[in-house]
């Protein structure tokens, strides 16, 4: 049971959302231009760092659903989304995106323990002002939904292929596309 | 020294906000609705939350910033230090000391708040919009503080400068830059 009565029928951070509209729209604008907007990182490195932080953060809804998004954005890869989470140095993906995962590793503990040695890897690596800033951001981003969808207890299945569809369907339309799906529609301006 | 080029003379989150446009608006819009739009819980009330859980997480710009908004709602700056060091006995209603017990756990992590901390909360009168909007700024602000802190933005040591956001923040609120 939610901690609040949220509207049911919506698990995770949906359920919330339909609860309080105001603040659903700018949530999910910033995961919108964080991550499905065009940008030099691709989706589903995108993807990966959300999953990865929502992993570290022990946050069951939040680690399945973006780590399914992450694997439709990925021919269907899920192995290579449990190998990012489980050990994502030996995982197949970029070394940027590794040095990048390291400073998220870090955002998660406290915006104080990243060091410049940290940024300074990463850029060798070619990582790029733009993408460090999404990373940090993506990675803070996650530690405040994270922490929205664990700390008011939202209902958080246990079902691989709900988590699969609904992932496939926000990798093709985006968040805020989705979101008229579940919250209420907007007053019309008159 | 910034982690990365940020535009200059622009201090804690307001370089972050230059440098990505794109992300600062919904940053902005988000802590104008959570702290600023009228609401139950005061603005006072409010900035409190975003205040304790920036100290809680060490962070010098947004605690100082978000500390100053406070005390110019509240009139008093004494307050303000006292429930950064010990909310149970700062002169504040049950109420809020019940809600910062929630935010200290979001703090810690989602999963630490509990039913009885919820309970606590609603005996002393908390309705389940004031526990949301609790859980949410505390939550934000662990994006918040992470984000100035994890580009190790400039944090001016500067009280006035301080003060004069804090009024600005506290008449204004979030959606424009305060320079």
């Amino acid at each position: 049971m939610p901690h609040i009565a949220l509207p049911e029928g919506l698990p995770g951070i949906r359920g919330a959302m339909a609860f309080r509209p105001e603040t659903a729209k700018p949530l999910n604008e910033l995961v919108e231009v964080l991550l499905h907007n065009p940008g030099t990182l691709s989706e589903g490195e995108r993807e990966l760092i959300a999953t990865y932080v929502s992993y570290l953060n022990d946050c069951h809804y939040c680690q399945s659903i973006h780590g399914a998004i992450a694997a439709a954005h990925l021919n269907g890869d899920e192995e290579l989304v449990r190998r990012v989470k489980a050990d994502f140095q030996h995982a197949a993906i970029p070394d940027k995106l590794k040095a990048l995962l390291v400073i998220v590793a870090k955002v998660q503990k406290g915006g104080r323990s990243v060091t410049t040695e940290d940024v300074a890897a990463a850029r060798r690596l070619g990582a790029t002002d733009h993408e460090i800033h999404d990373t940090v951001l993506i990675a803070a981003a996650f530690c405040m939904y994270n922490r929205y969808v664990d700390g008011l207890d939202t209902i958080q299945p246990h079902d691989e292929a709900m988590y699969r569809e609904r992932g496939k369907a926000v990798a093709r339309e985006g968040y805020v596309a989705i979101s008229k799906t579940y919250l209420p529609a907007e007053p019309v301006a008159r | 020294m910034p982690h990365i080029a940020l535009p200059e003379g622009l201090p804690g989150i307001s370089a972050g906000f230059a440098f990505r446009p794109e992300t600062a608006r919904p940053m902005r819009e988000l802590a104008h609705i959570l702290l600023h739009q009228p609401n139950s819980l005061t603005p006072g009330e409010r900035e409190l939350i975003a205040t304790y859980v920036s100290s809680e997480n060490d962070c010098y710009f947004c605690q100082t910033s978000h500390g100053a908004a406070a005390a110019c709602h509240l009139g008093n700056a004494e307050t303000v230090k006292q429930v950064k060091t010990d909310f149970l006995n700062a002169p504040i209603s049950p109420k809020l000391k019940a809600l910062l017990a929630i935010a200290a756990k979001v703090q810690k992590g989602g999963r630490s708040v509990t039913a009885e901390d919820v309970a606590a909360a609603r005996r002393q009168g908390a309705t389940d919009h004031e526990i949301h909007d609790t859980v949410l700024i505390a939550a934000a602000f662990c994006m918040y503080n992470r984000y100035v802190d994890g580009l190790d933005t400039w944090q001016p040591r500067d009280e006035s400068m301080y003060a004069e956001m804090g009024r600005h923040l506290a008449e204004s609120g979030y959606l424009k830059p305060s320079r």
